[in-house]
C-alpha cells in the first residue's frame, strides 16, 4: 500500500481540483481530504456518509463558580492569559494544559474533553472518501489529520486497496506536518508567482526535513512562463521530480461550479495536462 | 485601530488586499503579516533595513541529579512532552506547548527552562509602512505563539493591518483576535463560497464586525453575491479578474502600482471600514 500527499504551501493553487481529478483517474484507491480547516473535496465528490463520529482532542478547563475562592492561583500560573479577572476561562484561549486544574487549592476546576470536530467515511462515485470538519476556532488539526490517514489505511487494508491519495492543507504547520509525515511521496502544486516560489521552497524544505520524496507541478504556468521555467530549474537543482505544468483554463473553475472533476467536465488543455501529470505521479509513487 | 484581512480558503487574495490597502492609505500604517507559515507580504512591500529576532517557547530541561523520579511531571503534562521511563525522565521538546506545568509542579526543582525556536520576528520599513512579519521555522508545528509575538507589535492609536493565515482554526484565531474589523476575502467559486461561510461563522463567533471583498469577481457564479445579500453582509470591494492584475501579482508588484486607478478604490474601502467601526 502506498500513499501520495498533495500540498502547496500557498493556498488556492489548485490542490483540491487536482486531487479530485486524481481520485477519478486512480484505480484501487481511497481518498482523504486532510484540509480539515476548510474541506472542499466533498463539493466535487458529493459523498454520502456511511459512518461518522465526533473527534475528541484534548481538554478544556472550566471553573466552577460555586467552589471558586478567587485566590488567583490559576490566573498567576496560566501561560495563555485565558482566565479573566472574574475567574471565567475563555474556551478559545484555553490550551488544555491542565495547569490550573492541578494547582487549584479548592479543586474548583473541571477538565472535560473537547469535541473539536467530526469525521466521516463516505461513499462517492470515485470510491471511498475519508474526510472531516474541524470546529470553528478549534485546535488539534494535526491529530485529526493523523486520525483520518490512520482510518484510510485501515479501510485500505480491509478492502485490499493499494493507493491512498491525500489532499493536504495549505501552509507548513501542524496539519501539514501530519499530512506529510511517513507519506510515500509528496506532490507540490504551485503557481508561477513570486509568492508561489517562496511558499513552494518552504514546503519543499519541510518535505525534505521529513524525508519524503517530492514532485513538483505548476498550475497556470502560462501566466508567467519565465517564472515557471525558474521553478522547473529549482526542482532540477534540488532533485525534485518535475511532473508537468497545467495551462490556465477556465474549465478548472467551471468544473467546480458543476460539481465535477476536471476530467469529468472537460477534455480541454488543462484536462490533458492533468492526465499526463497523473501518469507521471502514479509511475513514481504507485509503480 | 486594527483591520484584519482573512479568508477561510487560501489563495483568494488576502495579501493582495492587505498590502494594497496599506499602500493606499495616507499616514503611518503598521503592517503585521501573521501568515507565519507562508508569509508573502514582504514580496510586495519590499521592506528595507530589516531587523530580526528569534521567538522561542519555554520547554523543560531535567537535571537528573535533582530528580527523585516521582513522575509528577509526566502526570501533569497533557501533551506527552515529558515522560518518566524507568530510572530516567525523557523530554520530547517538539510536543511541548510551553505551559511550564512540569517546572511549576516538580517538587525537587529539577526542571529548568530551556528554549525551542519557533521562528523569527522581523521588522523593517517600506515608505509610510512599518512592516512586521513572523517566519515559522520549517519543521515547527505550532504557529500560534509566533503569531501572538507578531500581534504584540500592534501600535495602539495608529492604523494596524493584520494579514491573517487561511483556515478557521487556532492560527487564524490568534491572528484576528482583538481586531476592530475583519475583511473577508473570497472568490465567487463553490470552494470560495463554502470557505467564506466558515470565515463568516468565525467572525460571528469572535464577535468582530466584518465585510466581504470579492476578488476575481467575474469568475465562477453569482452565488456569493446572493449569499451576501441573504445574510445581509456588506460587499465592500470587488476586484475584477484582469490579467494585468494577475501578472503584477506574479512579479511581486502592487496592484495600485500596476493599475493606479485602483488606489482610490482602496482609499474608499478604508473610509468605509472607518465609518463602520464608528
Amino acid at each position: 500500500m502506498k500513499e501520495l500527499t498533495i500540498i502547496s504551501g500557498k493556498g488556492g493553487t489548485g490542490k483540491t481540483s487536482l486531487t479530485a481529478a486524481f481520485a477519478g483517474l486512480a484505480q484501487n484507491k481511497i481518498t482523504v481530504d486532510a484540509d480539515v480547516d476548510a474541506a472542499d473535496m466533498d463539493l466535487i465528490l458529493t459523498p454520502s456518509v456511511r459512518y461518522e463520529e465526533d473527534f475528541k482532542g484534548g481538554h478544556y478547563a472550566v471553573i466552577r463558580q460555586d467552589l471558586c475562592t478567587e485566590c488567583g492561583e490559576c490566573r498567576e500560573r496560566c501561560q495563555y492569559g485565558a482566565i479573566s479577572e472574574d475567574f471565567v476561562i475563555d474556551k478559545i484561549d484555553c490550551e488544555g494544559c491542565g495547569v490550573c486544574v492541578y494547582f487549584c487549592p479548592a479543586e474548583a476546576i473541571e477538565f472535560p474533553q473537547r469535541t473539536c470536530g467530526r469525521w466521516y467515511i463516505s461513499d462517492t462515485r470515485h470510491g471511498t472518501l475519508v474526510h472531516a470538519k474541524l470546529g470553528i476556532a478549534e485546535e488539534n488539526s494535526g491529530l485529526l489529520v493523523s486520525l483520518l490517514r490512520q482510518k484510510a489505511k485501515e479501510i485500505a487494508e480491509q478492502e485490499g486497496l493499494e493507493r491512498i491519495i491525500v489532499d493536504g492543507p495549505p501552509g507548513i504547520g501542524c496539519p501539514v506536518i501530519a499530512s506529510v509525515t511517513n507519506s510515500n511521496g509528496v506532490l507540490v502544486i504551485t503557481e508561477p508567482t513570486l509568492s508561489g516560489i517562496h511558499d513552494m521552497q518552504r514546503v519543499q524544505e519541510l518535505a525534505e526535513f521529513l524525508n519524503v520524496p517530492t514532485m513538483l507541478c505548476i498550475n497556470k504556468y502560462d501566466l508567467n512562463p519565465g517564472m515557471a521555467e525558474k521553478m522547473q530549474q529549482y526542482a532540477q537543482n534540488r532533485q525534485i521530480k518535475y511532473v508537468g505544468a497545467v495551462p490556465y483554463d477556465r474549465d478548472m473553475t467551471k468544473s467546480m461550479v458543476e460539481q465535477k472533476t476536471l476530467l469529468e467536465y472537460s477534455d480541454g488543455k488543462a484536462a490533458t495536462a492533468v492526465r499526463q501529470i497523473w501518469d507521471s505521479v502514479a509511475e513514481t509513487v504507485f509503480p | 485601530m486594527v483591520i484584519a484581512v482573512a479568508s477561510g480558503k487560501g489563495g483568494t487574495g488576502k495579501t493582495t488586499i492587505a498590502t494594497n490597502l496599506a499602500a493606499s492609505v495616507q499616514g503611518r500604517v503598521r503592517y503585521l503579516d501573521c501568515d507565519v507559515e507562508e508569509p508573502n507580504a514582504h514580496i510586495f512591500l519590499k521592506p528595507e533595513h530589516m531587523e530580526s529576532e528569534t521567538v522561542t517557547l519555554p520547554i523543560p530541561e531535567v537535571d537528573m541529579d535533582k530528580c527523585n523520579l516521582c513522575g509528577i511531571c509526566d502526570q501533569i503534562c497533557q501533551f506527552s512532552a515529558i515522560a518518566l521511563m524507568g530510572d530516567t525522565v525523557m523530554t520530547f521538546p517538539e510536543l511541548c506547548h510551553g505551559c511550564r506545568g512540569c517546572m511549576m509542579a516538580c517538587p525537587t526543582e529539577a526542571i529548568s527552562e530551556a528554549k525551542r525556536e519557533l521562528g523569527r520576528l522581523e521588522k523593517g520599513n517600506s515608505g509610510h509602512i512599518e512592516f512586521y512579519h513572523g517566519l515559522l521555522r520549517v519543521g515547527e508545528a505550532m504557529s500560534p505563539p509566533l503569531i501572538e509575538a507578531v500581534k504584540e507589535q500592534v501600535a495602539p492609536g495608529s492604523l494596524n493591518i493584520v494579514d491573517a493565515p487561511p483556515g478557521t482554526s487556532c492560527p487564524v484565531i490568534a491572528a484576528i483576535k482583538d481586531a476592530d474589523f475583519l475583511l473577508l476575502v473570497t472568490e465567487p467559486t463553490p470552494f470560495g463560497l463554502n470557505d467564506l461561510k466558515l470565515a463568516v461563522e468565525t467572525a460571528r463567533l469572535m464577535e468582530i464586525p466584518f465585510g466581504i471583498v470579492i476578488n476575481r469577481a467575474d469568475v465562477g457564479d453569482g452565488r456569493t453575491t446572493a449569499y451576501a445579500e441573504e445574510e445581509n453582509i456588506p460587499v465592500l470591494l470587488e476586484i475584477p479578474d484582469v490579467r494585468k492584475i494577475a501578472e503584477a501579482y506574479s512579479n511581486g508588484t502592487l496592484m495600485v502600482e500596476a493599475l493606479p486607478e485602483m488606489k482610490e478604490k482602496f482609499q474608499t474601502l478604508y473610509q468605509d471600514v472607518c465609518q463602520r467601526i464608528g
